[in-house]
């Protein structure tokens, strides 16, 4: 965590994991997402943020093709994860959103024991080639997940019986356990208290070290708490995309600065 | 006076007690509705209200009081003798109401007049000659005990009525009157209307809860009379079906088992059939089916569900039953010779489970959808197809809600009767094979009561245990059910 710190943050040049150019998203006949051009850095928290309705959540779920789940919703433009046009006819968006992860707003653990949470994507992708390597995978996620500890000895509980930061954590190492390069965040800690809060912020940072983790978020202190870059939307358009601490101590568009310093949004 | 009369002029008095009510609370306001404290139709109502209830309450209670009591002062004065041998004074007062009827009928058409219906030296003989001119239902001769009972019956009646009426019109402007009385600015009249509706509405309720209390107890009487005939552990545990049908006991044979065996076994083949097909329809509409196909298919679906049952026993007859004998039959496609005729267990059991399917998709459908849609997107975004995400997670989500719907469908098609009539033959049997024809609870309920039965015999109280055993049966599955879908409604949220 390096919140105070904002100038002195060092910032490496890092391989460009996603690159969206001209991305364009309908809902029926609104014009949701404009010209979006964004290159997202691998091994990189990238915070997006900027006031309810502008695109922000909507533009992450382009990223793993969630939004065809969508009937109305419509994508145009080019979305390249490692050189790879994500829309092409080619990709099977099944096996995409099992190499880019994601995490809701609200934690939604399945109606299952936690073990059966955690395990659910590695079963499904064939991800364990025996029980014990599966109780290994298990074991290794919820540690990434920062919760091993506390759920140790009841791996068999529901995941629902769990408090609301606990759920969040699970999810996220549920998501963490099919493997994933790119992990999604859409404002992951909207439903949790500040405790909990902290947890996740904390794993968001340990992730980064073998993730590109992408963050939709309200509170511009936790943009500015996790994240390397940060990106602003306003009215479906991107305004201004750079490395958080020059963002919000230096922004460069009047209305990024209206919006950090609570006139806008 | 005729009854409608007497509850027209009951609700006229109400109107008037609405319009006086209404003007006189407005009066006291000085015509300024602001004045006062509920709307002016409140105390109209009131004042309705309270000239309406306490009259009808009368009306009813005398109705329901009046002939028992006239019974019993009658009954009390005929002469032991008069009693013949093999009846009882209940008949003997049957037929003495019947005849004050006949009487009454008589007077109205004319045929006699009121002195001579009245007269107690009246010739007997010639009465029943008239009565039975006029049409009356007079079983045998009019004797004269039984005349001038009918005539002193008759008197009665005629002065309870016209008391009744006197008494109810009297409570009904009392009433109105005390509403109006009420009505003045300061009166609540907003919240009697208020406890007037709540009162209404329970006894809305109650009436519904009594009705299933009343069935409940008539049914364990008459089982109670029949076990008294007919030994239980041979009823339970009896193998055999066969009443005898000289309405003289003794040789009967009536063993609930190869009825029961029967009900479950068509049941199951039901359930076999709608069970998968209604949660596959109910899976394609609630998540694969795009609005304008789940707009038209689930009407239509549901159009199933219209259709009368004793439809679906016409098809099961003309049309499934020749179908599958030309298919497992003698000579048929396969060339086995395993159903012998159309009605046979699977004839029925096809038919009932399609009956069955809008039932079973059409909740399953609800309970499907009432799964958040974040637990589909969590499975989603886990890079799961549609079809793992409702094997996996959707389903597992929904199952005590489907359960219950499965086991609501299981104790509907344990009550089905013309399906079974019509399909499955009436020969009871225990046997395994399909093919064979078998027959259900309700189908013998309905066979032990139609025709002329003697409501003192086994063969015909049987009914009342069979009703009785299905009740239970059907009872313990919807608690069942209810106790499934209770315990396990809150896995997600």
């Amino acid at each position: 965590m390096n919140d105070m710190r904002l100038l002195e943050r060092d910032v490496d040049a890092k391989d460009i994991k996603i690159a969206a150019r001209k991305v364009q998203v309908y809902y029926a006949d609104t014009h949701a997402i404009k010209d979006v051009d964004v290159d997202i850095e691998d091994k990189t928290v990238t915070a997006f943020i900027g006031p309810s309705g502008c695109g922000k959540s909507t533009f992450l779920r382009c990223l793993n093709r969630m939004n065809d789940t969508i009937d109305i919703c419509r994508v145009e433009g080019d979305i390249r994860i490692d050189g790879e046009d994500i829309y092409d006819a080619k990709v099977d968006p099944v096996q995409l959103r099992a190499k880019v992860g994601m995490v809701f707003q609200k934690p939604n653990p399945f109606p299952k024991s936690i073990y059966d949470n955690i395990a659910y994507g590695p079963r499904i992708h064939g991800l364990a080639r025996s029980k014990a390597d599966l109780d290994d995978i298990v074991e290794k996620s919820l540690r990434r997940g920062a919760i091993w500890d506390e759920v140790k000895d009841r791996l068999h509980a529901p995941g629902t019986g769990l408090s609301g930061g606990q759920q969040q954590r699970l999810c996220i190492a549920r998501a963490v356990a099919t493997e994933p390069e790119v992990l999604l965040m859409d404002e992951p800690c909207s439903a949790l208290d500040p405790i909990a809060t902290s947890q996740v912020e904390e794993l968001i940072d340990e992730l980064r070290q073998e993730f590109s983790v992408v963050i939709v978020t309200h509170s511009m202190q936790q943009a500015a708490r996790v994240s390397q870059k940060t990106a602003f939307f306003h009215l479906g358009n991107l305004v201004e995309y750079g490395e958080t601490g020059q963002i919000f101590t230096t922004p460069q568009d009047p209305r990024t600065e209206s919006y950090i310093t609570g006139r806008i949004g | 006076m005729p009854l409608l009369w007497l509850i027209l002029i009951v609700l006229a008095i109400a109107a008037a007690g609405y319009v006086l009510g209404r003007s006189r609370a407005l009066a006291s306001a000085g015509g300024d509705i602001r004045q006062l404290h509920s709307l002016p139709s409140y105390y109209g109502s009131n004042a309705a209200l309270k000239a309406v209830v306490p009259a009808l309450l009368l009306l009813v209670l005398w109705l329901i009081a009046q002939p028992l009591y006239i019974n019993s002062v009658i009954s009390g004065t005929l002469p032991d003798e008069l009693i013949s041998e093999g009846s009882s004074r209940g008949l003997l007062m049957a037929e003495v109401s019947r005849t004050a009827q006949g009487l009454d009928l008589a007077v109205s058409q004319g045929v006699i007049d009121e002195g001579v219906a009245s007269d107690p030296a009246a010739d007997f003989n010639a009465m029943t000659d008239r009565l039975k001119q006029a049409g009356a239902i007079v079983t045998s001769q009019i004797t004269q005990p039984v005349l001038n009972a009918a005539q002193r019956y008759r008197s009665m009646s005629h002065t309870g009525t016209a008391i009744m009426s006197i008494a109810v019109i009297i409570i009904a402007v009392l009433g109105a009157f005390y509403g109006i009385r009420q009505s003045s600015a300061q009166f609540r009249a907003r919240n009697v209307v208020e406890q007037g509706v709540r009162v209404l509405l329970v006894a809305a309720a109650s009436i519904a809860v009594l009705t299933t209390v009343g069935i409940v107890l008539s049914l364990v009487f008459n089982t109670i009379e029949f076990f008294r005939l007919y030994p239980a552990s041979e009823f339970f545990f009896g193998l055999s079906w066969a009443p005898s049908f000289s309405g003289r006991g003794g040789s009967s044979e009536l063993g609930v088992l190869p009825l029961l065996w029967g009900t479950i076994y068509i049941s199951i083949v039901a359930l076999i059939v709608a069970v998968p097909v209604g949660l596959f329809a109910a899976i394609y509409l609630s998540e694969y089916a795009g609005s304008k196909v789940r707009a038209v298919a689930k009407p239509l679906l549901e159009v199933l569900a219209g259709i009368p049952t004793i439809v679906y026993g016409l098809f099961a007859l003309l049309t499934v039953g020749p179908l599958l004998v030309s298919i497992f039959g003698d000579g048929g496609v396969l060339g086995v010779s395993w159903q012998g005729g159309g009605r046979a267990v699977i004839t029925a059991g096809l038919v009932m489970g399609i009956m069955l399917i809008p039932f079973v998709s059409s909740l399953s459908d609800d309970i499907i959808n009432a799964v958040p849609q974040a637990m589909r997107d969590g499975s989603y975004g886990l890079g799961a197809t549609k079809s793992e995400t409702i094997k996996q997670v959707v389903l597992p989500a929904a199952l005590p809600g489907i359960v219950g719907a499965i086991l609501l469908a299981a104790s509907r098609a344990i009550g089905e009767t013309m399906i079974v009539v019509l399909g499955a033959g009436a020969a009871a049997r225990l046997s395994l094979n399909p093919f064979e024809a078998m027959t259900t609870v309700t189908a013998k309920i309905v066979s032990q009561l139609t025709g002329d039965s003697d409501f003192a015999s086994p063969e015909a109280l049987v009914a009342f245990a069979l009703g009785m055993t299905l009740f239970v049966l059907t009872l313990g599955l919807n608690v069942f059910a209810l106790y499934i879908v209770r315990k396990y409604r809150e896995q997600y949220d």
